[in-house]
C-alpha cells in the first residue's frame, strides 16, 4: 500500500514539476512548490505511519483473541481485565491446611488437617447473568466430602443501580460473613460468628442489592432465604445497609447494620465496622486494618457477642496481626486472645503461624497453628 | 427576563449534563479533561503515588462507579486485583465490559511483551502485554483518538467538540512529541535499570536500553541475593541510570546506586507522581528533563 502511495505521489510530482520549471517560473515558486511537495510528502509519511500502526493493532488484537479462545480453562490469564468474559469459566482452587497444637486441656483439632480445598468456578452466562460456584472439598474422619458453598446467578443489567442474585450463597449479612475462609486474617473464624450461626449464615433463596447514586458509599439490600423452619418455604430473611467512603488519601472506611431473622426463632443482629489505613493510599508498601463487629442473637434467650482485630502490614510481605473474640452467654462467657504472623510470597501464597489463648469457666487452654494457604488459576478480586 | 428564568431554571440540568469518567489511572483523567474539558467530569481510581497493580475495592471507588457513564483503564490485567470488585459491585450496567462506557485504552495500543508463556513462577506477569502503555506519547495519542469517539457516542449533543478539542488537542501533543523526541536524541542507546517493568514503553520510544530489573521476579520485592548479583554484573560499568516510579520503595534503588556509582531516580509514572509532572504535557516534560539532568551529556 505504501508503494502505490508512494509511487502515485511521485507520478504526480512528475506532472507538476517539469511543467513549472519549463514555463520558467521564478526560484521563489520553485520553492514553493518543493515546500508544497515536501508538505504533502510527510502529511502522507504520517498518514502511512498512523495507517501502518493501526494495522499491526489490528493484527495483534486478532491474534490475541484467537489465541485467548484457544487456551486451556485453567489458565485464568486468557480472561480480560474484567474478568468472567472469556468461552471458558475461570477457575481457580485454594489449597488450605493446618497443623495445630492444644496445651491444657486436649482438644480434639490437635494434628495436622487438610482444611477446605475451594473451588472457585466462574463466568459471564451472557450480557445479562453472572454465575459463580464455590465448592469445598474436603477430607473427614476418613471420608471425603464436597459441600457446595456456593452456586449462584446474578443479574448484572439491570437499571437504577439494582442487582439480583439467587440460588446458593453467603449471605450479606455483618461484615465477615461473606469472606471466604482464604480471605480470614486468622486462622479460625471469630467466636460470635461460630457460636450464633456455626461459622457463617449460608442459606439458599434471592439477594437484591440497590446503591444509591451519591458520593458516599450507600448500600441497602435484603434476602429472602428458606431458612431452617419449614423445607418448602422461605422461612428466613435478612437486611443489610452499608455506607462508607474515604478520609483524605491515606483513610477509608466501612460501616454497616443488618439483621436476620428466621420464622425457627432467630432474630439476629450486626453492627460491623471496617477502617484502612495505608500511607498515600499505597497499599503494597504498608497498610493497616481495623476491624471490629457487635453480634446480639435472640434465640429463647439473648445472647451477645463481639471481636475486635488489627492487622498491619509492615512490609510488603509481612503482617502481624492480633484479635480479641468473646461471647456472653447465660451459662459460660468464653474468651479469645489471638496473635498471628504472616508471609506472603505473592498474593497466591501466603504462610500464617497463630498463637491464642482461650478462657472459659471450664478452664483455659493455649492453641498454636501453622497454615498454609495457596491459589492456583484464576483469582478473583477481592472486596473492601 | 423570561429567557434569563429559564436559563437559570437549565443551568443546574446543564451542569449535570456532564459526562462522568471513571479513570483507573491518572493519565486517562487527564486524557479526559484535555479531550472533554468541561463537558466531562473526571475521578481517578489511583494516584500516581499508588501502586495500581495493589488498590483495595474501596466503598469511594464503588460509589465513583456506580454514577460514571464512561470507565477508562490502562487494562492487560493491570487491575485485575481490584476493578472486578468495583465493577461488581457498584451495579451500574452502562460501564460493564462490551458496553460502550467501558473503554480498555491498551487494546488501542501496541501492547509490548505479549507472551504465550504463562507461568506464576515467573511471577507476576500479564500474557496480553504490559499495561504501562502511557509512557510512549503516541500511545497517548492513540487512546485520545478512540475516547473522543467514545465520548462523542456516549455525549453525541457536543461531538462536535470533542472532535475539535482533539484535533486541537493532536496537533499540539504531535508538536509537543517532536520537542521531546529531539532533546532526548542523545539519550538513544544508553542503558537503564528499571525497578519493576513499568517503563518498556518509554524505552522503545526513546531507543533506551533495559539491562535489569530491581526485581529478580516481577511483582515481587526486590531480593538481597538479586542485589548483590546486580553489584557484581554493573560494578564496572554497563548501567547508565536507575530508575523506580514513586510509589515503589526507595531502598533498592539507592542501595545498588551507591555500590555501583549510577545515579537512581525517580520518573513520574503518571500525571501527579512529581510536584512538576501537573498534566500530561509536564508529564512528559519532567521525565525527559530528570532523564537528561542523570545522564550527563557525553
Amino acid at each position: 500500500m505504501r508503494v502505490v502511495i508512494v509511487s502515485s505521489v511521485l507520478f504526480a510530482l512528475a506532472l507538476v514539476v517539469p511543467g513549472a520549471a519549463s514555463a520558467g517560473e521564478s526560484e521563489t515558486e520553485i520553492e514553493l512548490l518543493r515546500a508544497a511537495i515536501d508538505e504533502l510528502r510527510s502529511d502522507y509519511d504520517a498518514r502511512i505511519a498512523e495507517l501502518e500502526r493501526r494495522l499491526a493493532v489490528a493484527e495483534q488484537n486478532a491474534t490475541q483473541s484467537a489465541y485467548a479462545t484457544q487456551r486451556a480453562p485453567s489458565a485464568p490469564a486468557a480472561a480480560p481485565a474484567s474478568g468472567g468474559g472469556a468461552f471458558n469459566p475461570d477457575i481457580g482452587v485454594v489449597f488450605q491446611g493446618a497443623l495445630r497444637g492444644v496445651e491444657g486441656e486436649p482438644g480434639e483439632d490437635e494434628g495436622f488437617a487438610v482444611g477446605e480445598t475451594e473451588v472457585i468456578v466462574s463466568a459471564n452466562v451472557d450480557d445479562k447473568f453472572t454465575a459463580y460456584l464455590t465448592a469445598a472439598l474436603a477430607y473427614e474422619d476418613g471420608e471425603s466430602e464436597l459441600e457446595v458453598e456456593e452456586a449462584w446467578v446474578e443479574a448484572t443489567a439491570l437499571p437504577a443501580g439494582i442487582s439480583a442474585r439467587f440460588g446458593r450463597m453467603f449471605s450479606g449479612l455483618g461484615y465477615l460473613n461473606a469472606r471466604h475462609m482464604h480471605t480470614w486474617d486468622f486462622v479460625d473464624q471469630a467466636l460470635p460468628y461460630q457460636v450464633f450461626l456455626d461459622g457463617r449464615y449460608v442459606d439458599n433463596g434471592v439477594q437484591l442489592r440497590w446503591l444509591a447514586p451519591t458520593d458516599l458509599y450507600l448500600e441497602l439490600g435484603g434476602e429472602l432465604m428458606q431458612g431452617e423452619g419449614d423445607p418448602s418455604g422461605l422461612g428466613a430473611y435478612t437486611v443489610f445497609s452499608n455506607i462508607g467512603g474515604d478520609v483524605g488519601t491515606s483513610h477509608s472506611w466501612l460501616a454497616g447494620l443488618s439483621r436476620l431473622e428466621q420464622d425457627a426463632g432467630q432474630e439476629l443482629t450486626v453492627a460491623h465496622l471496617v477502617w484502612k489505613w495505608a500511607p498515600d493510599g499505597n497499599w503494597r508498601q504498608r497498610n493497616f486494618i481495623f476491624q471490629a463487629e457487635y453480634l446480639e442473637n435472640r434465640d429463647l434467650v439473648t445472647d451477645s457477642g463481639w471481636y475486635a482485630q488489627a492487622v498491619y502490614q509492615p512490609l510488603p510481605r509481612w503482617r502481624v496481626g492480633a484479635r480479641m473474640d468473646t461471647v456472653a452467654l447465660a451459662e459460660d462467657d468464653p474468651r479469645r486472645y489471638s496473635v498471628m504472623l504472616d508471609w506472603s510470597n505473592s498474593e497466591f501464597s501466603r504462610l500464617r503461624f497463630q498463637v491464642s489463648r482461650n478462657e472459659s469457666d471450664f478452664g483455659d487452654a493455649n492453641e498454636w497453628a501453622l497454615q498454609y494457604i495457596h491459589s492456583i488459576g484464576a483469582h478473583g478480586a477481592h472486596t473492601f | 427576563m423570561r429567557r434569563l428564568l429559564l436559563a437559570l431554571l437549565l443551568l443546574p440540568a446543564l451542569a449535570g449534563a456532564e459526562v462522568r469518567v471513571f479513570a483507573c489511572e491518572p493519565e486517562w483523567a487527564a486524557l479526559a479533561r484535555e479531550i472533554g474539558g468541561p463537558l466531562v467530569q473526571t475521578s481517578t481510581a489511583t494516584t500516581a503515588l499508588q501502586d495500581p497493580h495493589y488498590i483495595q475495592a474501596r466503598p469511594s471507588l464503588i460509589a465513583q462507579v456506580r454514577r460514571a457513564d464512561l470507565v477508562i483503564c490502562s487494562g492487560a490485567q493491570l487491575e485485575i486485583g481490584w476493578l472486578p470488585a468495583l465493577l461488581q459491585k457498584a451495579n451500574n450496567r452502562d460501564v460493564m465490559p462490551g458496553r460502550p462506557g467501558y473503554l480498555e485504552a491498551s487494546r488501542h495500543v501496541l501492547r509490548l511483551d505479549a507472551t504465550a508463556d504463562v507461568d506464576r513462577a515467573q511471577g507476576d506477569i500479564h500474557p496480553q502485554g504490559n499495561p504501562h502503555i502511557q509512557t510512549d506519547p503516541h500511545n497517548i495519542l492513540a487512546v485520545g483518538r478512540v475516547l473522543a469517539n467514545r465520548l462523542a457516542d456516549l455525549d453525541p449533543d457536543n461531538s462536535v467538540s470533542y472532535e475539535s478539542n482533539f484535533e486541537s488537542f493532536s496537533a499540539s501533543w504531535q508538536a509537543a512529541a517532536r520537542r521531546w523526541e529531539e532533546r532526548a536524541a542523545r539519550l538513544r542507546g544508553k542503558r537503564i535499570i528499571t525497578h519493576h517493568k513499568s517503563w518498556v514503553y518509554l524505552e522503545h520510544w526513546l531507543g533506551l536500553e533495559e539491562v535489569a530489573n530491581l526485581e529478580a521476579v516481577p511483582g515481587l520485592p526486590p531480593t538481597a541475593t538479586h542485589l548483590s548479583r546486580l553489584t557484581r554484573e554493573f560494578a564496572d560499568g554497563g548501567a547508565d541510570v536507575i530508575i523506580r516510579s514513586p510509589y515503589q520503595d526507595a531502598r533498592a534503588s539507592d542501595w545498588l546506586s551507591a555500590r555501583i556509582g549510577v545515579p537512581a531516580i525517580v520518573l513520574p509514572l503518571s500525571v501527579g507522581g512529581t510536584d512538576a509532572a501537573t498534566d500530561l504535557y509536564a508529564l512528559f516534560d519532567d521525565i525527559v528533563a530528570r532523564l537528561l539532568e542523570a545522564i550527563p551529556d557525553a
